[in-house]
């Protein structure tokens, strides 16, 4: 890595050692978060690991506990930084009455050099449906108004919460594809948030991993996938859930319907150990695990004892 | 190959906030008109309210100095401005709060203010509306007659109430889930039009009712309402005035606190 690690320039936007509290619990512990100009970073991890904590601090919708969020060098609530900002956020509707066309002039009229309406329409792929009201729109044509209302203020600074929740696969993958054209393109810094390391992998230059408020990790994609090289392996076997888990390399092993299902960082050793001790094994499946899955992994250094255990053998399984 | 010089940042681009505004209130107008569930009811209560009891019995009762028609109009006018308020107001800014329509707002460089003032004169322009129908039930059909100067007084003064609820029904929808606060509205609304004597002539009501009734914030409304063709209590304006601007201060602050509680508590 050269450059993307220390900036030549000011960060676009930058969390500073910020710890956020919701009550008793610490949504962010000490994070630093730098975006650099005109790429796109992925914050990655699980669900409530803080992800959106940290865009609401961008956005000025909260306040840090400690530290500092700045935006372009400033306070992200004041109007300046806002009208470079343009935010896709988790919310679940819009007033459905009103029409696509209505929805982004009101929106762009809050900015002083927001995108011609027609380019609006055209960068979220949403022609033809100018005059549809929201309540009529498809689940991945709502999640589209929403990029367009993103968009509509040409904002330097982009943020996407989890843009592509709830929508299935090919509105999913067409809807990375509007994002790379619109933004890589057009060199917009982006924050995306996302717990799919394929969508962060698709759209994203470089990844920041959260787990439980803290940054855990933080390089490229591909450096960040092979980190996260957890696999999934699944077998029909008598062997004993909470046996397995203590071989080495073992992050879990727990007990289904289905049978034995065990993450690991090293499927060969382990699938080698299963076989010897279990010469009747059948059924065996060895996949790449999901985000959740290689978390574990990447966050074993940060866990707690007491809470969840590497080895949970699950209870209640059997 | 161009030889015009171009340079963006010559000329500044600015927003016009006027226009921030207008559009803002143009399109809360244009998005509840489309929503038969509110704009119906809220002109349609008040209106079939008159009509059973305004129009029907209008000419045969007498209520203090003036017919019945004309007291109804003053006090069917208030139940359907505080309507406006309540629910034009207070359930759209809870609903619009549990849908995240305010969260994308509040982080838009819109101006705060914009989403305030547009649902005032959404509310403001309903309540015109049940008055202005009720003006014309009462005139045309329940007989009522009174000097044009009354006439505009009694308008003025019913959609002026708007304010009050307007700010009551802001903290309402601060405080009340989206999912609850039609029910909370309704509960807090329809006793309070009876127990205000929006329904039954205060009069009309048991003492007891009447002892609470002076602490209800629709009470001082009506009254000043039926003032204008003098068919109130006869307590002073001024009374009524300082209770109703006190009660609007109160629901700001309330709604200020709340508001407030709200920005702190949604994580994710």
């Amino acid at each position: 890595m050269t450059t993307s690690s220390r900036f030549p320039v000011p960060p676009a936007a930058e969390l500073r050692a910020v710890t956020k509290r919701y009550g008793d619990v610490v949504a962010l512990d000490q994070v630093d978060l730098a975006l650099e100009p005109g790429r796109v970073t992925a914050l990655l991890g699980p669900n409530g690991a803080g992800k959106t904590t940290c865009v609401k601090l961008l956005l000025g919708l909260t306040r840090p506990d400690a530290g500092r969020a700045e935006v372009f060098g400033g306070d992200p609530d004041a109007t300046a930084q806002r009208t470079r900002v343009g935010a896709m956020m988790q919310i679940s509707k819009v007033p459905e009455t009103l029409r696509v066309r209505e929805h982004l002039e009101l929106f762009a009229s809050y900015y002083p050099r927001p995108l011609p309406p027609a380019e609006a329409i055209a960068a979220a792929g949403l022609e033809g449906l100018e005059g549809r009201p929201f309540g009529k729109l498809s689940g991945g044509q709502k999640q589209r108004l929403m990029f367009a209302l993103a968009m509509v203020g040409d904002p330097d600074l982009l943020f996407l919460d989890e843009p592509t929740v709830g929508l299935d696969v090919e509105a999913r993958r067409a809807f990375w594809d509007q994002v790379r054209r619109r933004v890589e393109e057009e060199g917009r810094t982006v924050l995306l948030t996302s717990h799919y390391l394929e969508e962060a992998d698709a759209l994203a230059d470089r990844v920041v991993v959260i787990h439980r408020g803290r940054v855990v990790a933080d390089g490229s994609p591909a450096e960040i996938k092979s980190r996260a090289a957890a696999r999934r392996i699944r077998c029909t076997t008598g062997l004993d859930a909470a046996g397995v888990a203590g071989l080495p390399g073992v992050s879990r092993a727990r007990r289904d319907r289905a049978g034995l299902e065990i993450v690991a960082a090293r499927a060969e050793l382990v699938v080698r150990e299963l076989l010897a001790r279990d010469p009747d094994l059948t059924d065996l499946e060895v996949t790449g695990a999901g985000l959740e899955e290689a978390f574990l992994d990447l966050t074993r250094d940060h866990r707690e004892h007491d809470d969840e255990p590497a080895a949970a053998a699950e209870k209640g399984a059997a | 190959m161009t030889t015009a010089t171009v340079d963006p940042a010559a000329a500044p681009a600015r927003r016009s906030l006027w226009r921030i505004y207008r559009l803002e209130a143009w399109y809360e107008l244009l998005k509840v008109l489309r929503m038969p569930a509110f704009a119906i009811p809220t002109i349609a209560f008040p209106v079939m309210f008159y009509l059973l009891f305004g129009v029907t019995f209008g000419r045969s009762f007498p209520a203090g100095p003036v017919t019945m028609a004309t007291y109804l109009l003053g006090t069917y006018g208030a139940f359907g401005v505080i309507g406006a308020a309540l629910f034009g107001f207070g359930v759209g800014v809870a609903v619009e709060r549990g849908q995240g329509w305010t969260l994308l707002k509040r982080a838009s460089p819109m101006p705060a203010g914009a989403y305030f003032a547009a649902k005032l004169v959404m509310a403001t322009a309903f309540s015109a509306a049940v008055v202005g129908s009720l003006f014309l039930l009462g005139r045309f059909a329940a007989g009522v007659d009174l000097p044009a100067a009354t006439w505009a007084a009694l308008g003025g003064v019913l959609i002026a109430g708007a304010l009050p609820f307007c700010a009551f029904g802001l903290a309402l929808g601060y405080l009340a889930g989206p999912n609850s606060a039609p029910a909370v509205v309704n509960l807090i609304y329809l006793p309070m039009g009876f127990l205000s004597g929006l329904w039954i002539p205060v009069n009309f009501l048991p003492g007891l009712m009447k002892q609470i009734a002076v602490t209800l914030p629709a009470y001082h409304y009506a009254q000043l309402a039926l003032k204008t063709f003098g068919a109130d209590l006869g307590q002073p304006a001024w009374i009524h005035l300082t209770y109703l601007v006190a009660f609007t201060v109160l629901s700001l602050a309330v709604a200020r606190w709340a508001y407030r509680r709200d920005e702190g508590k949604t994580y994710g």
